[in-house]
Formats: C-alpha cells, structure tokens, sequence
C-alpha cells in the first residue's frame, strides 16, 4: 500500500540519467548529481517532502562511480518516506548541500564527508565531528583497515 | 635556579567555529566534555556576553565507538550487541528495530506472539527511557528528591528486565525472526505490580514538580522552538510533538502492534522545556496503558519463526539431528543468509525516529549498517534552542533533549 | 662464646616506637581517606546507567563515603572512568587526571573502560590503562551495583592498607 504521492514523485522526477525502484516498500530514485538539488528543491517544496532524515553513503569500490550517496527524505503530510541516490566517482566525490533547504543537512553532512571524504558544495562547514582533527583518511570506505588506530595521546610504556 | 619546567600540551581534538567575540568583553566558555550537565560527551562552546549565550558550537563525537565499521566485520547476529549499546536507556526498541529491518530484508514475518511481545517490551523501554531522561533533567536542576523516586522505579524496571533478559541495561534480546526466550512464570503477574507502583511514584513526581514555582520559572519560555524550525532542523520525537506538532510513527506509520491499540499522542503547545518535560510525563502514561491492553491481548504460541533460514533449531535437535547441526553451525558461523537488498526501517523511539538502513550484497554479514539516530540531528538543531538565553539555561534545555552519546555518535 | 652481639636490625633504621607510630598514623589516615572518597564521574556511555543506580537507593554509595560528586578534578580524589575512552577523548582524560591532586585513586569502571570492551578498531582506545594508571578494574557490560560495591570495597581495603605519606614524602 504505497501513497499516491510516491507515484506523483516516479512519473515527475526521473529524469534522464537516473532510474526509479521500489524496494519493501520505498521508492528509490538515481538521480544524476548536476540535477540532484533540483530535485532535492522539488521534493520539499511540490511534493511536501518535509523532514530530512538522513544522508549517508555506500562504497562499492569495484564500481566506477565509486559511492553512492543516498538521502532519506520523510514527509509529515503524506506520512511516507523517499529514498534518492547520487552516485558520484572516486576523483570528485562532490554533491550540492541541501543546507539552503534543510537546516538538518549541516550535521550531517559533516558526518558524511568525515566517514567517506564526500564533499558537499556549498556547506562551509566540513570539520570533521566524529572524528577528530588530525585524524586522516576516511573510515568508513573499503579501504581503511578497521583496526587503522590514530591516537591523540601516546600510550605509556 | 630551577630547570624550565617543559611545557606539557596536549592535541586539542576539535577546532571551534568562532576564535573571538564580536564585543571585546564576550567570553567564551568551553562546556564540556567531561561536564555532568551535558551527559558525558558533548562539548558546547559557547560565547557568552555576561549571562547571555550569544552563539553556541555544538562538538559531538567525543563517543564515536566504530559502531558501524565494527558491524561490517560480524555476522547479522553477532551485532545485536553492538546495536544494543547506541540507545542505552532503551535497548530493546534498537534490538526489534534491527530485527525488524534484517526481517524485511529476509521476507520473514514474526509470529503473533513475538509481535505483542515486542510491543510491549518497546513500550516498555520506553518508559526506562523517558524515567531516566526525566530524572537527570531534574537532578541537574537540583531537584534530588525527583531523581531518587524516578531511579527507584527504574531500578524495579531493570530488575524485572534482568528477570527476562539476563541484564540490566543491555539485553540483547531481540533475535532475528523473534526473541531470545519467552516469558518466565509470573513475569506478567510483577509486570502489573511494577505498573502500580509507578503509579505512585509518578504521581509523587507531578505533586513536586507540576506548579513548582522555581521549576516553572526555570522551564517555562526556555529553550522554545517553532513547528517549522523543528521540523526544518530534523527535529522527530517528544521535541517535534512537544511544538505542537502530531508527529509520531506509531500513529503515521504503525508497525508492530500499534495499529491494534488504543493511545493518545500527547502533544505540547509551546515548545519549550516545560511542554518536553509535560509530553514525556505524559507519553509513560500512555505506555503504561498500552502495556496494560497488551497484557490482555497476549497471544499463546511460539516465540520465533519456525524457518530455518534465521532462527537457531532447538538444542535437543542440535544434539541428536546431524541437519539441525549443520543449521546451527552455518547459522553461527556464517550468519544468516540475508538475500541482496537495502532496507530502511524506522521505529518511534523515546527520542524520535530511530531508522536503520542496511544494504546487504548477500551472505552472512552486512555490506553496509547505517543508524539515523535522533540525538545525532538534535545536536545539529540545539544550538537554536540555546542562543539567546542565560547560561544557566543551557542545563535545563540539554536536559529535556534527552542526547544519548552512544546514539548520537555511534 | 661471650662477648658477640648479632644486631636485628641495621644501624640506621628507625626505632620500634617511630615505627608503630607511623604504622598508626598510616591506619588512621586510611581510614578517613577511604571513607570519605570524593569520586569524579567521568561518565562517557552506558555504564552511567549502573553509576546512577549505584548512587541511589537501593544500592546507595553513600553507604561507603563516596557518595558525592565532585565535579571538578582539583576537588576530587577518585576518578571514575565510566565507559568508553575513545581517542578523541583521550586528551580529556589525560587532562583531567593529571588535574587531579595526589592521592588519587582511578577506578576503570566497565569493560570499556577496563579493556576497551567488545569495539575493537579505529575509535576506541584499548583500556585506558594504556593512558593513565588504573587502581581497580571493574568487569562487566555494564557491571551490576553490587560489582561496583565490590570493587569499591576493594579500593577500600587498598586504601587503608597502603602507605599514607602526610607530612614529609615519606613520613
């Protein structure tokens, strides 16, 4: 039982480029990245896609747009949520910010570009918030061996 | 003459976003984060023009434990755990919104039982939750007292929990396609008495509280946040619900047992300290009458799915069947076989929207485990609720957001 | 044989009398240095659950003298190192026990704390015994009150059983 919103949002906002699914029960759209804060844009403001929820991303590092980064969106009126997907490469991880629409997304985007490098034009502020300054490399990709330590204080003997 | 005493530094792990004032007298105050007022783990930096917080930088993190880079390494079982320890006050609802969100992913549906049980267990968590939420908000504004009935009751809570669970305060009892183990004798009978006893107690707690004149002055008008700036800072939970707003996914989107169940939605109308501290009094209520009904509607049967795929066979089987062996072993060893996929499963926390996205590329691990957890947002959102006031408000409003470190930093 | 004396005790050493004295001035200072213990909760995760119930009735630390907070590192003498250290903490920590005045006491509260627990990667430090010596460990995830009631009674024990230098380093 999916909202008719859901199927206003397949039919209007796949463009070329980008692909729509539906997986248990969400709608998943690919958007490409030059129109991805268009969409963002339409979302909230046509379609009552209110409240951001999350944005993180995926490492596949055998593909070549290496991430995937996926945002959740949630909408208090239709009561239902949409998933958008950005596939972006390893040289320039970059997606627009959506911290012009949603004051949610400076948290988290922070948290993003900490755990996975991917920077979001148009947010100022990328420190790191999880990690700590000086830490180096990103965590959360494939290629960061998890017992990788980097600590502040050295240890005593 | 003394030797130079060599100077001892240490790294300074974040760079705040504001080195000066813009008055020459504003001063900035680092509190934080080894404070009890701010739970442990959040530095707020703030710049203060006398008593007056002019602008504030939130530094979480201070508990950033791996969890997700941690959970790519185990199987889907073995990180129940892990998913335990990010909302600690209320273990259970991470552990069935985890189970839940592997569940999907597997196309398996839990049994009647497992489904009122878990319910129940949630709404139960959840009045752990809001008890200890309430009671260090209102130890931090000295009010003992409140903080030593709220605890007690509490104490009977986790003891009842260990009973079932085998813990106080991480169970790890959720199971893919069900729980642990099903109830022990009498558990409902002290579940009911617990229930009266909270009666008492809460109703002690609003006798103290409810018209306290100092605690009115220091929570009315404090820390107050609109609808629309709620909700445009992701704001979810008794927060968003404490504006105004009927927000709750228990109601938008029922899951579990709750489309069966008769509750109100308490829902607030300033937005400030108090209304947080009035909606969670009144969300206990509620649950306590939810688990009340549910103590009634609890079905007989099984507890876990009878499919091979996720649930461990019985241990007589292990030991005498050489399939329920091999099952056992793959189940243990490999993890269960999780279909190619990506969820995101969303449960109503006593915080707000707890969602858990996985993706999974086949076989007994995840690829990816991701948590949206609300404190990490709240964080983003306080700094809001935090400028322009007094400094000594910032105790109060941290208090009523209720920022659980090991869900905000995972 | 006449004439030889074997000595018990070398020609420098302290008299009986000086030493019984110090041996009382050691018994009563650890009695009131272990019954009035002023922790400094350094709570970071999980374990501030048990540390609260431990506080409060019915488990009550206050039972022991060490039941009040101090939240301030020069004001107290035991720190308790309550859930993870992670390594953006573990300047925080450094700084606050080297804070601290002597005696001190640090009682590693959790597994966590003691051994980094179950998070075994990048973020979290491994035992904060690899930052700061640690008096008392306190197993358990998270430890029940009356293991940490045990583990308090420990420190107790050590407390008066230990060397208490008051008025010159080493009287």
């Amino acid at each position: 039982m999916t909202a008719p919103i859901l199927d206003l949002v397949e039919t209007q906002l796949v463009l070329p480029g980008g692909e729509a699914s539906r997986s248990h029960g969400m709608l998943a759209i690919v958007v490409p990245a030059a129109a991805f804060l268009d969409s963002a844009r339409r979302l909230k403001s046509e379609f009552g896609f209110d409240l951001f929820l999350d944005v993180t991303a995926i490492d596949w590092p055998q593909r070549t747009p290496r991430f995937d980064v996926v945002y959740h969106f949630y909408s208090t009126s239709h009561r239902t949520r949409v998933r958008l997907k950005v596939r972006v490469p390893q040289d320039e991880p970059v997606v627009d910010s959506l911290v012009s629409l949603y004051g949610a997304a400076h948290f988290m985007e922070r948290e993003c570009h900490d755990m996975y490098g991917i920077v979001f034009r148009g947010n100022d502020d990328l420190r790191p918030i999880l990690l700590y300054e000086g830490f180096e490399g990103h965590p959360l990709r494939k290629d960061y061996p998890k017992l990788q330590e980097q600590p502040l204080v050295p240890y005593r003997s | 003459m003394n030797a130079p005493i060599p100077e001892f530094t240490l790294p300074n792990p974040v760079r705040p976003r504001f080195e000066r004032g813009d008055r020459d007298d504003a001063v900035i105050v680092s509190i934080g984060p080894s404070h009890p007022a701010t739970h442990g783990t959040i530095q707020v930096i703030a710049m203060l023009d006398g008593e007056r917080v002019q602008r504030v930088d939130v530094h979480c993190g201070y508990l950033h434990r791996g969890f997700e880079k941690e959970c790519e390494d185990h199987t889907w079982h073995n990180l129940i755990p892990y998913v335990d320890r990010l909302n600690y006050c209320s273990g259970l609802i991470n552990d069935f919104a985890y189970c839940e969100a592997v569940e999907t992913l597997m196309g398996v549906e839990i049994t009647p039982r497992c489904r009122y049980l878990r319910t129940l267990l949630s709404e139960y968590s959840r009045i752990a939750d809001h008890l200890t939420c309430v009671a260090a908000s209102l130890m931090e504004l000295g009010a003992m007292t409140a903080f030593l009935y709220l605890v007690m009751i509490r104490d009977y809570v986790y003891e009842h929990l260990a009973d079932l669970t085998g813990a106080r305060v991480t169970y790890t009892y959720g199971r893919i396609g069900g729980l642990a183990r099903d109830l022990p004798e009498g558990w409902l009978t002290r579940l009911s008495e617990i229930l009266d006893q909270y009666e008492v107690f809460i109703a002690r707690i609003h006798g103290l509280m409810d018209r306290n004149r100092i605690f009115i002055d220091r929570t009315r008008n404090v820390g107050v946040i609109s609808t629309a700036d709620a909700i445009n800072w992701g704001f979810t939970g008794p927060i968003l619900r404490s504006t105004g707003a009927n927000v709750d996914l228990r109601k938008d989107a029922p899951y579990l047992a709750y489309a069966e169940l008769d509750f109100d939605v308490p829902v607030g109308i300033n937005g400030d300290n108090y209304d947080r501290y009035y909606v969670r009094m009144r969300e206990m209520d509620e649950s306590v009458y939810m688990i009340r009904q549910l103590i009634e509607m609890l079905p007989e049967g099984p507890i876990n799915v009878d499919d091979r795929r996720c649930t461990l066979p019985d241990k007589r089987l292990v030991y005498t069947e050489i399939e329920s062996l091999i099952n056992h072993f793959k189940l243990i060893m490999e993890g269960p076989d999780v279909p190619v996929g990506e969820v995101y499963t969303a449960h109503e926390a006593p915080n707000g929207e707890l969602g858990f996205y996985l993706v999974s590329t086949g076989g007994g691990t995840p690829y990816k485990l991701h948590v949206r957890s609300p404190s990490f947002v709240h964080m983003g959102g306080v700094a809001r609720m935090l400028e322009g006031y007094q400094l000594a408000d910032i105790i109060p409003t941290f208090g009523s957001v209720n920022m659980i470190g090991g869900e905000c930093d995972r | 044989m006449a004439g030889t004396t074997i000595p018990i005790r070398s020609a420098g050493a302290p008299s009986p009398a000086f030493e019984y004295f110090s041996t009382k001035k050691d018994e009563f200072v650890g009695w009131a240095r272990k019954f009035s213990l002023f922790p400094y909760p350094f709570v970071t995760a999980c374990c501030a659950m048990e540390f609260m119930a431990v506080s409060s009735s019915p488990y009550d630390t206050d039972r022991f003298g060490a039941a009040l907070p101090r939240f301030s590192p020069r004001q107290s003498d035991l720190l308790m190192v309550v859930g993870t250290v992670t390594h953006k903490q573990a300047p925080i920590l450094l700084k606050v026990y080297e804070q601290m005045c002597e005696p001190k006491w640090v009682m590693a509260f959790g597994a966590c704390a003691t051994s980094g627990g179950f998070y075994q990667n990048y973020a979290a430090v491994a035992g904060i015994d690899k930052i700061i010596p640690v008096d008392v460990y306190v197993p358990g995830c998270p430890p029940r009150p009356e293991t940490v009631i045990d583990a308090i009674m420990m420190l107790q024990d050590r407390i008066a059983g230990s060397h208490h230098p008051i008025v010159t380093k080493t009287f």
